[in-house]
């Protein structure tokens, strides 16, 4: 029977079904960071257990780490302790952690796919809610609490109910200046921010077959955004192509084998889903957020929303909650709102490619005065790919603060952060209320372009415009 | 391991009103420099219910006549954005024993059941119903229970589900699975053989 990649990588990893219905499920990848993972090893040593497979156990830092500061001790007590206690552990329990001094430190979901441990037909779990990045690969990525990074430490495995699978599907050409953050932006926007609970996304058409690694990364990072824990893109030559070559990718022989069994994992044609939605690609534009969370999306050129033309009861007050929150002003253009930071970076736009991309757009172009912009890479790999294409310099040279691997101003747990009720034009994946560090500060999320044409003009722009893409 | 069977909660509780209530929300990261979860209870809602200056805001947990509740009643979409334990680490740590509202972020549901704090949801005219009959009277006894999925309050009864594994596995007192999974051991190691990207 046809089956689709969930089904097919989920049966291939289900142990057993437990008393209460669900399914002992395989992880063969378990990814660990600094912030999810100190109590799941604490309670490891309470109940004397060992980890179950430390060869499939990789550790990174990235949610403290000073994206400005090389040298340890850090000025924050509280996250030196947590990088001592991610050493201490994975010294312990014989986990391979890609610490800073091994040049492939970064974050972790930039990480494991560099590294080639992000592969087809694999399961993975990670402490973090965005590990639906390494779906783009055609893996099955759970993003877990401390409690199950406990019971994959322990056992390698989880307790888990399937999930329906609904296809996504993007047909036709996207515009100029339309970017695969848009893409997802506008699902989120279409189908809601928790229109996909209970569902892995499986994004698919011709949108997606020409998209990079890269691109497809970013749309599956943000799939929890709309409520789906898991997204993916069923893997194809461009899969392969990325892996060929990485530390950790099969080589010789067993490339080979791979790679057939990997084309194996893919949806059969035909196969059955619990719901298709299309989307058509023309009718994506350059997307940014205007409220309090990444569903609240509009176009570059549409208004802010009013409550007073909200439906329900509960969108208008959805409506004015955020409006008062962002002090926005209803019916208003959301294009001229003036911007104080600009960040570049997080693991759903930290990557070469966004780099390069504005890199490109923004050479011999200034940082708007009183914008406080930087660029964060997503890992020391990218750091060091941007350094050789002199991408740094470009955006140095720009006005923007080229600063170290790290999560930096997507979340608030190291220096980077807004000071009181600033507005970040930023490349991240939440712009709930106090994200970005700051309990009054206001997160506008866009493409890493639309992020360069806010800092270059100092206020929320269509880089279509400022960069002259149209023509 | 044996694990409390969880049929039934009651106690006072306490509406915290609004949809897609999210993580951050919950418990704001700064908060998540820690390497244990001691102490999370008082971070709970930080950043809506203090002043900059550590001062109490107007806020459902701040108003006395909701001091120890045990049940937290709240909107749609709650607990989404983050798969930080530490959220639902602050709300059992805070105190309350369980969660009602429309419906629950997924790795949110899944993060409180393994703690053994039931989320029931309910219709939004019900948990309107239900946040009523709490404001009028703070001191009325609400028991949620999950044999019958149900909410009884003050001689009124609402329907309340909750996932049927998630049920099961309170209910018989098998909510945090660590247990069973290792004793899947060797069923494990077989699985783990097919698959080569395992082999070590």
């Amino acid at each position: 029977m046809a089956q689709s990649l969930f089904q097919k990588v989920w049966n291939a990893h289900a142990v057993r079904t437990l008393a209460n219905g669900q399914t002992q499920l395989l992880i063969g990848t378990h990814l660990i960071h600094e912030v999810t993972s100190p109590q799941a090893f604490g309670m490891l040593r309470d109940l004397g257990l060992k980890v179950a497979m430390p060869h499939r156990t990789f550790a990174t830092v990235d949610h403290i780490v000073p994206t400005d500061q090389f040298a340890e001790p850090y000025r924050d007590p509280l996250a030196q302790a947590m990088m001592d206690e991610l050493r201490r552990n994975c010294a312990q329990f014989g986990i391979t952690f890609f610490d800073r001094s091994t040049g492939r430190q970064g974050i972790v979901h930039i990480v494991g796919p560099e590294q080639g441990i992000t592969q087809p037909g694999t399961t993975i779990a990670c402490g973090d809610s965005h590990t639906s990045t390494h779906g783009a690969f055609g893996a099955i990525a759970f993003g877990i609490g401390t409690s199950q990074v406990r019971d994959v430490l322990a056992t390698q495995t989880m307790a888990l109910a399937p999930l329906k699978v609904r296809r996504i599907e993007v047909n036709g050409s996207l515009r100029p200046g339309v970017y695969a953050k848009d893409v997802i932006l506008h699902i989120i926007r279409v189908l809601g921010v928790n229109g996909g609970t209970g569902y892995a996304y499986e994004y698919a058409g011709n949108v997606f077959d020409g998209f990079s690694m890269e691109e497809r990364m970013t749309v599956c990072n943000m799939s929890i955004e709309g409520g789906a824990r898991v997204g993916y893109v069923n893997p194809d030559e461009t899969t392969f192509a990325y892996l060929k070559g990485r530390p950790y990718s099969p080589k010789g022989e067993a490339w080979d084998k791979a790679v057939a069994l990997w084309k194996s994992y893919a949806s059969d044609p035909g196969c059955t889903y619990d719901d298709v939605f299309r989307i058509d690609a023309t009718d994506i534009a350059p997307t940014v957020t205007w409220g309090i969370n990444p569903g609240q999306g509009i176009s570059i050129n549409e208004s802010i929303p009013d409550p007073k033309s909200a439906g329900a009861p509960d969108e208008k007050a959805s409506i004015e909650e955020a409006l008062a929150y962002m002090k926005l002003k209803p019916g208003a253009p959301i294009k001229g709102t003036r911007i104080d930071v600009a960040f570049l970076g997080s693991c759903t736009n930290g990557r070469l490619s966004d780099f390069r991309e504005v890199a490109r757009f923004v050479k011999g172009r200034k940082v708007a005065a009183g914008v406080k912009a930087i660029a964060v890479p997503g890992s020391q790999i990218v750091a060091a790919q941007c350094e050789k294409e002199g991408i740094d310099k470009v955006l140095s040279e720009a006005g923007f603060e080229w600063r170290a691997a790290g999560c930096s101003m997507c979340l608030a747990m190291n220096p980077d952060k807004l000071i009181g009720d600033q507005i970040c034009a930023s490349s991240s994946n939440r712009n709930f209320k106090g994200r970005q560090g700051s309990i009054t500060g206001r997160t506008i999320l866009m493409s890493p372009l639309m992020v360069a044409a806010a800092a270059v003009t100092g206020q929320v722009a269509d880089a279509r415009e400022v960069f002259s893409l149209n023509n | 391991m044996s694990l409390a069977k969880i049929s039934s909660v009651s106690g006072r509780a306490v509406a915290v009103p609004g949809n897609d209530i999210d993580t951050d929300r919950i418990i704001p990261a700064r908060f998540m420099k820690c390497v244990t979860f001691d102490g999370l209870g008082e971070f709970l809602f930080y950043d809506v219910r203090k002043n900059a200056d550590g001062s109490d805001r107007s806020h459902p947990l701040n108003d006395p006549r909701y001091k120890g509740a045990t049940i937290l009643i709240s909107g749609a979409n709650f607990g989404c954005g983050s798969s930080r334990e530490h959220a639902p680490q602050a709300i059992q740590k805070y105190g309350f024993k369980a969660i009602v509202a429309e419906n629950f972020a997924e790795i949110f549901f899944g993060n409180c059941t393994t703690l053994g704090m039931p989320c029931l949801s309910a219709k939004r005219e019900d948990i309107a119903i239900l946040s009523a009959a709490v404001e009028a009277n703070p001191g009325i006894e609400v028991t949620l229970d999950l044999v019958r999925q149900e909410i009884r309050f003050g001689g009124q009864r609402i329907s309340a589900t909750l996932r049927e594994s998630a049920r099961d596995a309170l209910v018989n007192g098998r909510w945090d699975a660590i247990g069973e999974l290792l004793e899947g051991r060797n069923a494990v190691a077989e699985r783990a053989k097919t698959l080569p990207y395992l082999a070590a």
